[in-house]
């Protein structure tokens, strides 16, 4: 009876921190945990129009997948697509947030303008940059008009409709980015520079030497979730192409949609997220194994 | 060792109130030069004016025979030493220490012999691998020193360099300092707000209030003459006691504060003005009574706080609205309430201007001599 009663008292402490993760762990189960082991569960099997588990099929959708050109294709374009984004995505909001990190009068207008585009939803963004691509009223091939150059098919052209997709994906993205770089830039001590600067050193020394440096935990973060959100990328593909033309931009996400909602093969559909996940995951350790060494933590 | 000289240097900000006015000063080339000041009195702009880092808005500085107005901080032969030091996290203590070495494309064989050089010198020689994050709050200001001593220019200037260490390492770094900056020869310009730090360590010393200059000269003769009661309050510890004064020329007496008498002598009648002063005297030249006292020259103060450092003791007490404090060496058994005869005499006084705060008159010197050398047989 002690005997319990002392383990009772001893584990207060243990008792108060599951009380205070219980909120999140309720919130977590319902929308992460049960969602995720659901999907690897019914990756496992064929299901019926409404999504139940029917015949037990074991690996054979993965089989299927590994197999199917279709998602072979979708893996490529996912691919490409996050080859195309994501560097050009963090330099550009890298080089902007040093354009915005100088002390000029009126800076504050840059810094709101640059990271704008945070405010505005996938969906609205994708609208407007629908009209842009218009064949023949978007601004893009009137512009090409004015200067005599032949007109593009933007989003219609198998060849181009993944890049154009990647063009409004990056002007979309580049608003997160660049607060977050900002917000980096401006967490280096100004003393740094100033010590610099006795030594004599010129902008680009202070850029590669201590810019860089001082801002790799804010690099590898940026490059981490911008990786993560680049493998998806769902809302522009939906609103832009619909995966269109001819599977061009039918990235893995919107893959498995189609798979799901439109095709009602639930089976397989779930065995594409879970090879998606295991993607993420095996990019994301890689990252933190490779790139982890080279980021130097205060 | 190079000439600093600021001529009618002034700083205002958007061409409004000036924050620093009519800086007057010409350092000497090996000179220990302490800037020094209550928090918010510019002293720090003007080092950074001095390194280039703030632009200078009115006047002349020269370094070396040269205006430097215009000169970027590089051009100007300086180092300069932060108070967060300003160390490069992510870089190891010999890569902080050489980094102005390779900004200037010195070979890393030359790079790699000077930093070691320089931390045997500060005692880091087994620290030059690690990280700062890796280093206690002593050995990362050597690690700033060591960085502004590699470059080898030859003026210095520190910015509260000591303010973050503890009392005893601090009072450590004040003598090293000192003692590096004698070997090399190095111009040092060092800004601090703590007094200890000045009349210790400086050759001449600036006191700077509001932007302005309150008194330059050598620490013992701003203790012994302050220029006004700003330095007298600023410099000494406890500071000097000051009070307003009136002199009644019908019983040729100094009243201070309605209170206390003072008898002044025929040959200074003369030289005190006619309407009220204010009058300050040092805790320490508030002595304890002796047989030989003069009984004029006593006054009887009742004890409203004590304190005994050791083998002084400090005691305070009400003179009028001022509480005043004396300083008595040795111990003394006194408490608060206990009526005390003090002794304090007219040669004493410091007797400033009520308007102008000009120092009229000085008080007599009491420095001691060494006057027989004990030679040993």
């Amino acid at each position: 009876m002690t005997r319990i009663g002392t383990m009772w008292r001893k584990s207060l402490d243990g008792r108060t921190a599951a009380l205070y993760l219980l909120p999140s762990i309720i919130l977590f189960s319902v929308f992460v945990f049960y969602p995720m082991f659901r999907t690897i569960y019914l990756s496992f099997f064929l299901t019926d129009q409404t999504g139940n588990a029917a015949i037990m099929v074991g690996f054979e959708n993965f089989q299927y997948l590994l197999g199917s050109s279709e998602f072979q294709n979708s893996m490529k374009a996912t691919g490409l697509f996050v080859l195309y984004t994501v560097p050009i995505t963090i330099i550009l909001a890298l080089f902007f947030a040093l354009l915005a990190n100088e002390k000029l009068k009126g800076i504050g207008f840059f810094r709101t303008m640059y990271s704008s585009t945070m405010g505005i939803s996938v969906a609205a963004s994708s609208v407007i940059w629908l009209f842009m691509f218009n064949p023949s009223i978007g601004m893009f091939n009137r512009l090409l008009g004015v200067m005599n150059l032949p007109q593009i098919q933007w989003l219609l052209d198998p060849e181009w409709a993944l890049l154009s997709v990647s063009i409004s994906t990056i002007w979309m993205n580049i608003g997160f980015s660049f607060l977050i770089l900002l917000g980096g830039l401006q967490n280096i001590d100004e003393h740094l520079y100033e010590s610099s600067r006795i030594d004599g050193a010129g902008y680009f020394y202070r850029l590669r030497r201590i810019t860089l440096p001082m801002l790799s935990p804010t690099l590898f973060f940026i490059i981490t979730i911008s990786l993560i959100n680049a493998f998806q990328t769902f809302g522009q593909i939906d609103i832009l192409t619909k995966g269109g033309p001819s599977q061009s931009t039918n990235l893995i996400v919107y893959s498995i949609y189609r798979e799901a909602f439109i095709n009602y093969q639930f089976g397989t559909a779930s065995a594409q997220a879970v090879i998606l996940f295991l993607i993420i995951l095996v990019v994301t350790i890689l990252q933190f194994k490779l790139g982890e060494r080279k980021v130097h933590y205060q | 060792m190079k000439r600093v000289e600021l001529i009618d240097v002034s700083k205002s900000y958007d061409k409004q109130v000036d924050v620093i006015s009519n800086i007057n000063v010409t350092i000497e080339p090996g000179e220990f030069f302490v800037l020094v000041g209550p928090s918010g009195c510019g002293k720090s702009t003007m080092l950074r004016m001095i390194a280039g880092l703030e632009e200078i808005t009115g006047g002349i500085l020269k370094i070396g025979e040269k205006v430097a107005n215009n000169l970027t901080p590089d051009k100007r032969d300086l180092s300069m030493v932060f108070q967060n030091y300003a160390l490069y996290p992510h870089l190891s203590v010999q890569q902080n220490i050489t980094f102005g070495l390779d900004v200037k494309r010195l070979k890393k064989e030359e790079q790699r012999r000077k930093a070691e050089e320089v931390a045997e010198m500060l005692g880091l020689t087994e620290y030059l691998e690690r990280k700062p994050r890796e280093l206690s709050g002593g050995q990362r200001q050597r690690v700033a020193l060591a960085r502004a001593i590699v470059s080898e220019t030859p003026i210095c200037l520190m910015d509260e360099p000591l303010s973050n260490l503890d009392a005893k390492l601090r009072a450590h770094m004040r003598s090293e300092i000192r003692r590096i900056q004698r070997s090399l020869g190095i111009t040092m310009i060092y800004v601090t707000h703590d007094q200890v730090e000045a009349m210790t360590m400086g050759d001449r010393i600036m006191i700077l209030h509001e932007g302005k200059i309150q008194q330059i000269g050598k620490p013992i003769d701003i203790y012994n003459y302050p220029a006004n009661p700003f330095v007298a309050t600023f410099i000494g510890s406890p500071p000097m006691n000051l009070a307003n004064g009136e002199f009644h020329p019908s019983t040729s007496e100094l009243v201070i504060n309605n209170e206390l008498r003072v008898l002044v002598p025929i040959d200074e009648i003369g030289k005190l003005p006619r309407t009220s002063m204010t009058v300050g005297v040092r805790p320490e030249n508030l002595h304890p009574t002796t047989p030989e006292t003069k009984s004029e020259n006593v006054f009887h103060v009742e004890v409203t706080n004590v304190e005994i450092l050791g083998n002084e003791t400090v005691f305070s007490f009400k003179l009028g609205e001022e509480e005043w404090m004396a300083k008595w060496s040795g111990q003394w058994h006194i408490d608060i309430g206990d009526r005390l005869p003090v002794q304090m005499e007219f040669e004493s006084l410091s007797i400033f201007d009520e308007q102008s705060g000009e120092l009229i008159k000085k008080t007599i010197d009491y420095g001691n001599y060494v006057t027989k050398q004990e030679v040993s047989p």
